[in-house]
């Protein structure tokens, strides 16, 4: 049988495509709960280096990102997770979904923001912080002062002026809540959670929310997350950020490899540009507090305050992800059922 | 001649068999088609709802608990208070609903009220925008900044000497009047339906023996359209059930069943204890099947094979009333979509109210921006399509057909059950069913690879999961309205026999147009809005405008957020001007027997 020559060519057109297929662009998918506008500013320095990786993103919240990786769990599509919290890749890593690994430049992470286990299973980027997001006109016009601290917040004045994240629905609500277990100790922290109950309007499911609604003038004072108010602010906002003088809660934004059946060697290329000089000079931009000391031209943005790293309650991750359960059935308890709105 | 006789005999016999095997040939036809729509439920709702459901007996880790986890549930405190909320929001919303949309929707079916066009168009405008746009409005309305409760910044202090009024958005009261929003158009649609389908010569009757007006409306109307209230009634009451937007945006503190899943699976990751909460939810539903079956079971056609169609004819005092009721309750809409619009081009609310058209540039936003836009104009088209198709499909086979009672059965409860089901627990199934490489089955040691799997993360995921996140809704409306026409055609059509594919095309499918189009609207509507199934399905290759809405309010740029929205219930709005003129022309060609 006499062979035709154009499938003759097209053999040979096909040898050779899937000779250069390697030499094309690799595929990553990486699952984040940065928020959607940081994302292609961070990513130009990693697009820069590496041209020949084209990197897909899927963002959603962080509730969102960490249940769709769980209920992905069998046959996982992620290559790897980036800027997401703590405490949830810590959750992840409790079902065997994270793949160790130790990026260049891991020494330099302080060991307070990455995986105390080696190779690490998460290394974090940055960390956000319990702050309060302060209306200041709404405060001027209800003839209130400016809070400084958790002991203002349970002053009568406030009463029905505070709006905080209910920590069973969002993760800011949860670093605030173990901050200030950590801070006050199990039994006074309780107490003082009592108290501010009293004074609380309502407790939303988005951390984010209270913030918003503090610049919306719907309630002054939103229990958030710091960088939301920093923010706001620069966005045309009558918002400043609080600090409580006694400590914040903390969580940080990590990444982390998923294990998977065929891991891309590209991913950890990903994982090591994610902690590198470049990416952390953009974080710092959002963020006072890098996971790495002495970052080449860092200042604290402002809206921080000066000593960031102080600001922090000592805390250990893995010990805010253990207790948490027990946590939230007893704020439920306390707080959950009694959930008319006060007037 | 005895060949010719033979000759004929045979001839005779041949037909005779012939007709034999068409008869059977129908039967199995008719199978095929019932097997069909037994299938597309089975795959699309009911095994991913085993899979996720069967969750609730295990623990987190996988371990098989039984019932802990309704123990567990059953013990905490806040259940009863998210239970009794649930309900009580749910009764409320609807008792505000159900009255209004039969109203609206006996406006515009029994009287000759003015504009019906623009007033049926209307009916839809609280699903015209997402979630988050409700929310919005709601606060920008009702909220301690809002426009009634500061009385429009002064206005009506000056105007009219009343200060603004505080109704004490965040709780109940939020949830109420989202919900009963929410509700309104899919019981318009059904009682419009149900309203329109009727015979004339009843009326005639009743009026010839000299019954009073509300008589006739007692005794002839409301038994008229009694399977489209129930069947209203019970997806109001399952929609404000199960739904978890209105409680997350305005419900503040008050805890429901919906928003009890949401901690659990997006706050707590904990999919079993929401699997258990879901179970919980469904138990409602299960009575509200048992209630619709009942009824159903008496219902019989009000539109007999005879039967004259009925024209309103003119009544000023009482057109005039119908106009009243029918414009406020438009304007009320109108209000509604006008803060939405004017929300996108303030600047900075409440402190900076010049506008612009800054917020529709999504350059400077995440989510996709018109590229995520473009997707959803084209998942809401797919939808639309084949969602027609299989809802009032699925109704046809399941309500005509009389071969195989059982599985028709069955497949009619696995038709009501996507409606008890927030979109969350559809969208998590999903990932569940359709990601699985394989299921292995256990007990006998057999491992069946997915043959879904190629399907996740696709478009006709996204697609799929509308279809059946919107089924029962389509399903009931074209219910209803194949229930109002009578049996006799089919025994008619049998007894010509005549394939019952002719009956469908010259006779049914033309007299149920106007359903058939609402159907395909609605699934468009609502396919450009949800959020909760979509968010946990789309891919990075696929943004949605819907998830595009919420990345953007996640990372504060609210009021882009809203420009998207408006864009959608602009799309949503030109949807219903094309539809309405494509179809005009149309209906007064297949519909000519209704008009005298």
């Amino acid at each position: 049988m006499k062979k035709h020559p154009l499938l003759l060519v097209a053999a040979a057109f096909l040898v050779f495509a899937a000779a250069l297929s390697p030499a094309l662009a690799a595929e990553l998918l990486v699952y984040t709960a940065l928020e959607d506008d940081q994302i292609p500013v961070y990513i130009k320095s990693f697009k820069e280096q590496h041209p020949d990786i084209d990197v897909k993103f899927v963002r959603d919240s962080t509730g969102v990102v960490i249940a769709k990786l769980l209920a992905e769990k069998d046959n996982p599509q992620a290559d790897l997770v980036w800027g997401t919290s703590g405490i949830g890749l810590i959750e992840l890593e409790s079902v065997g979904l994270l793949e160790p690994y130790a990026p260049k430049g891991v020494d330099k992470v302080l060991p307070m923001f990455k995986d105390s286990k080696n190779p690490p299973s998460w290394v974090a980027n940055n960390v956000f912080e319990t702050g309060l997001c302060v209306n200041e006109l709404e405060l001027k016009d209800k003839n209130l002062p400016m809070p400084t601290s958790y002991a203002d917040l349970i002053k009568p004045e406030y009463k029905g002026q505070l709006v905080m994240p209910n920590p069973a629905s969002s993760g800011t609500g949860y670093l605030t809540v173990a901050g200030i277990l950590q801070l006050f100790g199990e039994e006074k922290g309780w107490e003082y959670l009592d108290a501010l109950d009293k004074n609380m309007a309502m407790y939303t499911h988005s951390g984010s929310k209270p913030c918003k609604m503090a610049g919306m003038g719907e309630f002054p004072i939103g229990i958030s997350f710091g960088y939301r108010g920093v923010m706001q602010k620069r966005k045309g906002e009558p918002v400043t950020t609080v600090f409580p003088k006694e400590g914040s809660g903390w969580d940080c934004e990590a990444n982390a490899l998923i294990r998977k059946k065929d891991m891309k060697p590209e991913a950890k290329v990903f994982l090591d540009w994610a902690i590198s000089t470049p990416a952390m000079q953009e974080y710092a931009k959002n963020y006072a507090i890098l996971s790495e000391k002495d970052v080449p031209g860092f200042t604290v943005p402002e809206g921080y305050p000066a000593d960031p790293v102080a600001q922090l309650v000592k805390i250990d991750l893995a010990w805010a992800s253990k207790i948490r359960p027990g946590v939230l059935a007893e704020w439920e308890k306390r707080y959950g059922a009694k959930s008319e709105p006060k007037k | 001649m005895p060949e010719i006789v033979l000759e004929e005999r045979e001839g005779l016999l041949s037909r005779l068999s012939g007709a034999l095997s068409e008869l059977m040939a129908e039967r199995w036809m008719k199978g095929a088609f019932i097997g069909l729509i037994g299938v597309y439920l089975t795959v699309l709702v009911a095994l991913p709802l085993y899979g996720l459901l069967s969750k609730s007996l295990y623990d987190k880790t996988g371990a098989f608990i039984g019932l802990a986890n309704f123990t567990r549930f059953f013990s905490e405190a806040a259940l009863f208070s998210s239970l009794s909320h649930s309900f009580f929001v749910s009764m409320t919303a609807t008792a505000f609903a159900l009255p209004l949309g039969f109203a609206f929707a006996y406006c515009l079916t029994r009287t000759s009220v003015p504009g019906k066009k623009v007033f049926r168009a209307m009916a839809m405008a609280p699903l015209l925008a997402p979630t988050l746009m409700h929310g919005l409005v709601l606060i920008y309305l009702f909220g301690k900044k809002g426009l009634v409760t500061k009385g429009f910044f002064g206005a009506a202090q000056a105007l009219f000497g009343v200060s603004g009024f505080d109704i004490g958005l965040y709780g109940a009261t939020g949830i109420i009047i989202a919900e009963a929003l929410y509700a309104f158009p899919p019981v318009f649609l059904i009682l419009s339906v149900a309203l329109s389908m009727t015979d004339a010569r009843l009326y005639e009757a009743a009026e010839a023996l000299g019954a009073s007006k509300f008589r006739i409306f007692r005794t002839i109307t409301l038994p008229g359209v009694k399977f489209g209230l129930v069947s209203a009634f019970f997806v109001s009451f399952i929609s404000s059930f199960t739904d978890f937007g209105a409680p997350k945006v305005v419900g503040g503190s008050y805890n429901v069943l919906a928003t009890d899943i949401y901690k659990h699976v997006i706050g707590q990751q904990n999919f079993s204890m929401g699997a258990a909460v879901s179970v919980i939810l469904l138990i409602p539903t299960a009575l509200a099947f048992l209630a619709n079956h009942i009824i159903q079971r008496r219902q019989s056609a009000g539109v007999a094979a005879k039967a004259v169609p009925y024209s309103p004819g003119i009544n000023p005092a009482r057109d005039r009333l119908a106009f009243l009721f029918c414009a406020f309750i438009s304007l009320l809409f109108l209000v509604y979509l006008g803060v939405g619009l004017y929300a996108s081009l303030v600047d900075v609310w409440p402190y900076k109210l010049q506008l612009g058209f800054r917020h529709y540039d999504f350059n400077a936003t995440g989510g996709g921006g018109y590229a995520a836009y473009f997707n959803s104009l084209r998942m809401a088209f797919y939808s639309a399509v084949a969602g027609c198709v299989m809802a009032f499909g699925a109704a046809y086979v399941l309500e005509k057909f009389k071969e195989f009672p059982r599985l028709r059965q069955f497949c009619s409860q696995l038709s009501l059950l996507p409606m008890a089901l927030p979109g969350l627990v559809i969208g998590l199934a999903y990932i569940f069913f359709f990601n699985a490489p394989g299921f292995s089955i256990e007990a006998i040691g057999l491992y069946i690879p997915n043959p879904l799997n190629g399907l996740y993360g696709t478009m006709a995921l996204l697609v799929l999961s509308n279809l059946i996140y919107f089924h029962t809704v389509s399903f009931l409306t074209a219910g209803t309205a194949l229930k109002q026409l009578d049996n006799e055609f089919e025994s008619v059509s049998e007894s010509l026999s005549a394939p019952f594919t002719r009956l469908l095309t010259r006779v049914t499918a033309p007299v149920c147009l106007p359903a058939i189009l609402e159907i395909g609207y609605y699934f468009f509507v609502r396919s450009m809005t949800t959020l909760s199934a979509v968010i946990f399905l789309y891919s990075a290759d696929l943004p949605i405008a819907a998830v595009a809405v919420a990345n953007m309010d996640d990372a504060g740029d609210t009021a882009p957020a809203i420009a998207m929205c408006m864009l959608i219930v602009v799309t949503n709005l030109v949807a219903r001007l094309l539809y309405g003129f494509a179809t005009s022309g149309l209906q007064k060609r297949t519909r000519a027997w209704t008009r005298r």
